[in-house]
């Protein structure tokens, strides 16, 4: 009975993710008439439950097991699933701590520029962690749909000429990609007559060959898609200039969003279409690392050639993906664990920029982020160490984790066929980011005049300053457990490549596959 | 019947990828309803065309037509629909800020 009243309770924590941030949203909705004050502390304190839940399904799932919930308790396939495995479980830890944060600094000041700020910030948790968790691909279009659709609200927080154009951008080639989803989900549909990602994974590998070219099809396009959300080459365009104009807290946010891009390309081309998928086997796979290594080499070059910090640091998470899914698009446990590994540093490190930068920004007068000789800056030595550690982190020096991920990509692609390329790039790329923040730190922090008398703002407070250093502080620790943390990883992309353990624990103990 | 719903989707494919490339905001608003529309037929589609059978099972039925797509489409409609009317209230905000109706908010030369 007790071991019942267990087993319920741990399959209903797959859930609960999903539900706090929905229930919260619609909580801070009703109650939006409140004084701010309780509602950024209600807010702050889903958040913090968010947090605490990530972690404890994290623990649940640490063992190897794969949590499942049937919505409804309509068995799978037939029925909507939420599965948690250890990646699931990662990805939530990475998106709650994040979203603590850029809510931590959203609350000084800037949701007040939007009546909705935190209800859009609750739905936008909501639909990111749905995306992480579900099972089904269907419901994964709508997981999207809804992220996107507090993405819009984000984005254009505050108002402003050049969010309205960005967000114009941004909003068209979404709901192009959306459809795109429709047409490869239905494609899926109509040949293999589920939705079920794990039923999806037993009837590709089984598929007949006149059918086959449709469902290879419907794979490409889905990657195609998920390759639009992640921003890879040639479909990154709507990132830069979306990113480096929203408001800090949403773009801190954004940080995660091409990670769910990412996810999904992970979880789709393991899970469906890995090695042993038969005739469909690696039909992501080989598309991935030269598109990726190509990201990160047109996201540097972009970075170079920014006129303004925060354009920089869209670039430089342009880039991010790119190593991101060059680890992936490796295909080996090291490859992809090293990946993993990869994925919250750079969360973090692009995120405290964005942080960052607004901050710069309000120091410099009409100069603002641009990077060209301005004033000296408030408290300039503590946003010059920040900036230094977050630049640090990004490009990947030694001590901090930035380097440990790197250097795991890089021992990873050492027995790969197309080593040199991947050790070229990523190598050349790694110095050509720190010459360009090293332009960017010397032109904000040295290169500077003496302030006009009478425009002198008040320096950047130290509870403003917190999230920037709460966030680089999360890096700093990924240094520190990096020997755990990187075997975490290599045992979840150990779990992604035998895909046998998620389809049975979905679809039952006596199925195929 | 399959021909013919096939040409429809085409057709609606088509006229929506034209107008989503043009330069104001207008067609490429309508061009994405027709999208829209497109995929919601094709969504319809791939539960195989039957007439005239229920959906539900029913013991006298001697055969059924497949419901989950038309579930998707259901889903799928109201997504399209809100997501039409955002983009719209988009561009009238853009019309409104930007001084003119163009995608990149500039005037032609």
């Amino acid at each position: 009975m007790r071991q019942q009243v267990a087993a319920v309770t741990t399959s209903q924590l797959v859930i609960a993710p999903v539900l706090l941030p929905l229930l919260a949203g619609i909580a801070l909705l009703l109650g939006r008439s409140l004084d701010l004050r309780w509602r950024r502390a209600f807010a702050l304190t889903c958040a913090l439950g968010q947090i605490v839940l990530a972690l404890v399904l994290t623990r649940a799932v640490a063992d190897g097991s794969v949590l499942v919930y049937a919505l409804g308790n309509w068995p799978a396939p037939f029925g909507i699933v939420l599965v948690a495995d250890r990646l699931a479980a990662w990805l939530l830890v990475t998106t709650s701590l994040l979203a603590w944060f850029a809510l931590a600094y959203g609350c000084l000041g800037s949701d007040r520029d939007g009546r909705h700020f935190h209800v859009l910030f609750q739905l936008q948790i909501f639909g990111l962690s749905g995306a992480f968790l579900t099972g089904d691909l269907f419901n994964l279009f709508v997981f999207f749909e809804v992220l996107l659709l507090a993405s819009y609200g984000l984005l254009l927080h505050g108002g402003g000429r050049r969010r309205t154009r960005a967000a114009l951008h941004y909003v068209v080639i979404n709901l192009v990609g959306s459809t795109l989803f429709l047409f490869a989900a239905g494609t899926f549909y109509g040949v293999l007559g589920t939705l079920n990602l794990a039923d999806l994974a037993v009837k590709a590998a089984a598929v007949s060959p006149q059918d086959l070219p449709l469902v290879r099809t419907a794979g490409l396009l889905l990657f195609a898609v998920f390759a639009l959300k992640a921003a890879l080459v040639p479909l990154y365009l709507w990132l830069p200039a979306a990113y480096a104009n929203t408001s800090a807290p949403a773009a801190a946010l954004f940080a995660i969003m091409t990670k769910v891009g990412a996810y999904s390309i992970l979880r789709v081309s393991t899970l469906i279409f890995g090695a042993d998928a038969g005739p469909v086997a690696n039909l992501i796979a080989d598309w991935l690392l030269p598109v990726a290594l190509l990201t990160l080499a047109v996201g540097l070059v972009g970075a170079a050639g920014s006129e303004r910090l925060r354009l920089q640091i869209a670039y430089l998470v342009v880039a991010s993906i790119g190593t991101l899914l060059t680890a992936v698009g490796l295909g080996t446990v090291s490859g992809i664990g090293a990946g993993l590994y990869y994925l919250p540093h750079s969360t973090f490190a692009a995120a405290a920029l964005f942080l960052l930068a607004d901050l710069i920004a309000g120091q410099r007068g009409e100069h603002a982020d641009r990077l060209e000789r301005g004033p000296v800056m408030g408290r300039h030595w503590v946003l010059g160490v920040l900036f230094f550690l977050g630049a640090i982190l990004i490009v990947g020096l030694p001590p901090l984790s930035g380097f440990i991920g790197k250097f795991l990509i890089l021992r990873a692609a050492l027995d790969h066929p197309a080593a040199v390329w991947v050790l070229g790039i990523l190598l050349g790329g790694g110095l050509l980011a720190l010459l360009t923040l090293a332009r960017s730190g010397s032109l904000l922090f040295y290169h500077t005049a003496e302030a006009d008398a009478g425009t002198a703002v008040p320096p950047p407070t130290w509870r403003a300053l917190a999230p920037v250093a709460g966030l680089l502080t999360l890096g700093a620790a990924m240094t520190l457990w990096a020997g755990p943390l990187s075997d975490y990883t290599a045992a979840m992309a150990d779990q992604l490549l035998q895909p046998d353990g998620y389809v049975r624990a979905v679809l039952g103990e006596g199925s195929p596959g | 019947m399959e021909a013919l719903l096939a040409l429809i989707i085409g057709t609606l494919t088509a006229c929506g990828v034209y107008l989503i490339l043009r330069a104001r905001t207008f067609p490429v608003v309508l061009g994405l309803t027709f999208l829209s529309y497109a995929v919601n037929l094709f969504l319809f589609a791939m539960g195989r065309l039957v007439v005239g059978r229920p959906p539900l099972i029913d013991p006298s039925a001697a055969a059924y037509t497949d419901p989950l797509p038309q579930a998707l489409v259901l889903t799928a409609i109201v997504i399209g629909f809100a997501m039409t009317a955002f983009v719209i209230m988009l561009a009238l905000k853009a019309r409104a800020e930007l001084g003119n109706d163009h995608v990149d908010g500039m005037h032609e030369p």
